[in-house]
């Protein structure tokens, strides 16, 4: 019984392309607000959208960049996945909202994944299923968010906005071979948010011991056991990130060293972007990697579980990466507000 | 009535125990206890919980435990009385080996407090205070014990740093006890820059919220030697339950904890004893203030000096009345219906010389004491260790 994840046909990440809102919310600001500044917040900032901003339109912004990168027109796409926990609609796909924007509708697979943050990584695990069948030559998956914190919860420092999008495509044009990925999930109910309700309910402490660190240490360690590989192959590691403790801990505990987390590490500036995290984080290694590096991805979902995945970068990646963007770009541009405005932008002030 | 011994004692870790379920808690001590008791069945098991049918859906909880440790057929029961409901389950099951009506009694506390949202929790707590006079304003524990704190520091002229030596003395004794939760020392800096919860309690005036179980054995203690073959056999002295209002507003004196007072004068005569021949009290110090109250009702000082035998280190190890000589409820843990038991298992670990680094050289009487709510149910025990 194999436990490794590989398709018969080789396959890897053909596109990338991020997309972060400009607004930034200063943690203090959440501090000042709601514990008169003695709190130390988790990061210095998050990302906010703006008014006109949600996560169909950060994951048509990402999904455009990966197309721009990939070279492929839309058409050819047979699969948009967009994973999220605030897809705009309760019923109605935000896949078929980006497909449609892209020009990739109307012969094209679409749904929406939900898996909290781990949403995003399951739409590239399907995505490479797909190609990896032979079913489809090119496939998009997509991870974004624009997640909610309840005002003066510890989640309201970190909840941010942003997300990622990847076509996999043929290995042969890739710029980053994929190698394997591997799944781990239980039902632990660490975090959650139940039909009606406004905002997340999470189990405090219980988020990190028996959810994040378990999922993420377990699958990332059964994942370097199948490839038969150690933490030393690795030039990059990007984990799930909702605070900076959490995957620097992880990281350690994996026996990764800050060079390889730190290009991957985006939280302390753009803040927890949910199902976006770990693949936003992975175009920003993918902006600098060079051909042979060996990336390691780890999300992690509430509720809960991680999928581990292995890339190794290609020759490819230079042209490509030059054709949109870079995720540090997006960062860069940024335009700080403060708890009122932010409470605006969010929807936070009853109107009727 | 016949004496009753302590003849075995067991304890769970406390902590955040999250892969153990409340049957595994009450599974985990018990077991232990029988084994230290070196008892393969027993007459009845009284199982002291609190909240187990608010948080985990679950009552007729004794009987569940009964159950899955395999003695089946026996008496069960839970006994509740808030936070005092480990000291209840043990009253009731001293009355029954008194009484005759049984020779072998288990007694746990048990209780898990940490699978819910911490409001959940909180809300449940709060059953324990008056529904319709305190909890409908808005009170919550922490709430009524720091409305009780500012008025003590008000009557009597305290400062907030002056209840620091109380964590700071559960804290470094914790550090000797493998079951404890909380096994850090702290220092007088740390508490006065600890987080604020309502003022003036801090989050090192508070106890934690937490799981575990602990469990005895008791039996008629003219038998005592047939069992567990301890040099020392721990006689129950004393066992007296006092009961006050619900609401602290009802009371004529909130700085007076009148059941306190009623069940320690009580326990002192039916030993024989007085508070000078008290050689460690495990008091219940859910929060600094309640160690300071219960110290003065119980004898150990004046009015509105209680706070002094922190100053002078009277409550450590080594002082003249050291209190929470395994960590207390503040840094051993508060896991609510088990504390009760904890505090028992703890002062027989004294009396029988087996505290570890923290065993005191004189120990031959112990007295132990569980609150319900903020003072309603008291519940005071004497233990004397026999060679």
């Amino acid at each position: 019984m194999t436990t490794l994840l590989k398709p018969q046909r080789d396959v890897g990440i053909v596109g990338y392309g991020a997309y972060i809102p400009r607004y930034r919310l200063p943690a203090r600001e959440v501090s000042a607000m709601w514990t008169d500044g003695t709190t130390e917040p988790p990061i210095t900032e998050k990302a906010v959208p703006g008014l006109d901003e949600d996560t169909a339109t950060i994951a048509i912004e990402a999904a455009r960049n990966a197309l721009s990168r990939a070279g492929i027109a839309p058409t050819e796409l047979r699969a948009i996945w967009v994973g999220s926990e605030s897809h705009p609609y309760a019923v109605k796909p935000t896949s078929t909202i980006v497909a449609e924007a892209l020009g990739a509708a109307p012969l094209v697979q679409a749904a929406d994944w939900e898996f909290a943050c781990k949403a995003g990584s399951e739409a590239i695990v399907a995505a490479i299923s797909l190609v990896g069948s032979g079913m489809a030559d090119y496939a998009m998956g997509i991870g974004a968010d624009t997640a909610q914190g309840r005002p003066g919860d510890a989640l309201e420092y970190t909840a941010g906005a942003g997300g990622a999008a990847i076509i996999i495509g043929p290995a042969t044009q890739a710029i980053a071979h994929f190698e394997g990925s591997l799944s781990y999930v239980t039902d632990t109910p660490d975090f959650w948010r139940r039909p009606q309700a406004e905002y997340p309910s999470h189990g405090m402490r219980f988020t990190g011991e028996p959810a994040y660190f378990h999922h993420i240490i377990t699958a990332g360690e059964m994942l370097m056991q199948a490839l038969g590989r150690t933490a030393a192959d690795y030039r990059y590691v990007v984990l799930h990130q909702p605070n900076v403790k959490f995957p620097v801990r992880a990281a350690q505990q994996l026996g990764f060293r800050p060079e390889q987390w730190e290009t991957g590490l985006l939280v302390d500036r753009i803040g927890n972007t949910y199902a976006g995290a770990s693949i936003v984080g992975l175009t920003a290694v993918l902006d600098v990697a060079e051909p042979g590096d060996r990336i390691l991805v780890i999300s992690f979902g509430s509720g809960a579980g991680s999928d581990a995945m292995s890339f190794v970068v290609t020759e490819r990646i230079y042209d490509r990466r030059l054709l949109a963007p870079t995720t540090a770009d997006y960062i860069a541009r940024r335009t700080v507000i403060d708890y009122a405005t932010y409470l605006r932008y969010r929807g936070k002030l009853k109107m009727h | 009535m016949r004496n009753v011994a302590i003849v075995g004692i067991g304890q769970t870790p406390v902590g955040e125990l999250w892969h153990k379920s409340i049957r595994h808690l009450g599974h985990d001590a018990i077991v232990a206890a029988m084994k230290d008791a070196g008892i393969e069945t027993a007459d009845a098991l009284y199982v002291g919980n609190m909240l187990s049918g608010e948080l985990a859906g679950q009552e007729h909880l004794a009987t569940l435990i009964a159950d899955f440790i395999g003695l089946r057929g026996l008496e069960a029961a839970k006994i509740e009385a808030a936070c005092a409901s480990g000291a209840a389950a043990l009253r009731v099951g001293f009355m029954a080996v008194a009484s005759g009506q049984a020779d072998v009694v288990i007694v746990a506390g048990v209780e898990k407090m940490t699978d819910t949202p911490i409001d959940e929790t909180t809300a449940g707590l709060a059953l324990a205070a008056d529904q319709e006079y305190e909890v409908a304003e808005g009170a919550t524990f922490v709430a009524l014990n720091a409305m009780l704190m500012q008025r003590y520091m008000h009557e009597y002229d305290v400062s907030h740093r002056e209840f620091a030596p109380f964590p700071i003395n559960a804290h470094a004794n914790a550090q000797n006890n493998p079951f404890a939760m909380f096994r850090t020392p702290i220092t007088p800096d740390k508490y006065e820059k600890a987080a604020v919860i309502a003022p003036p309690i801090n989050i090192l005036d508070s106890s934690p919220v937490c799981d575990g179980a602990a469990a005895v054995v008791l039996v008629p203690l003219e038998r005592a030697r047939e069992f567990g073959h301890r040099q020392r056999v721990v006689r129950i002295a004393a066992s007296v339950t006092a009961t006050d209002t619900l609401a602290i507003h009802d009371r004529r004196d909130p700085l007076w904890l009148e059941a306190a007072y009623l069940s320690s004068r009580r326990a002192y005569a039916q030993a024989g004893l007085g508070p000078e021949d008290i050689d460690l009290f495990e008091l219940h110090d859910a929060f600094s203030i309640m160690s300071v109250l219960a110290l003065e009702a119980c004898g150990f000082a004046p009015r509105g000096r209680g706070i002094d035998l922190g100053q002078s280190g009277a409550i450590t190890l080594g002082g003249r009345i050291p209190i929470t000589t395994m960590g207390g409820l503040k840094a051993r843990g508060h896991p609510v219906g088990a504390t009760g038991i904890y505090q028992v298992v703890e002062a027989v670990q004294q009396l029988r010389g087996e505290a570890g680094a923290n065993q005191l050289p004189h120990a031959h009487v112990a007295m132990t004491q569980n609150i319900g709510g903020s003072g309603a149910t008291i519940i005071t025990h004497i233990l004397v260790g026999e060679d």
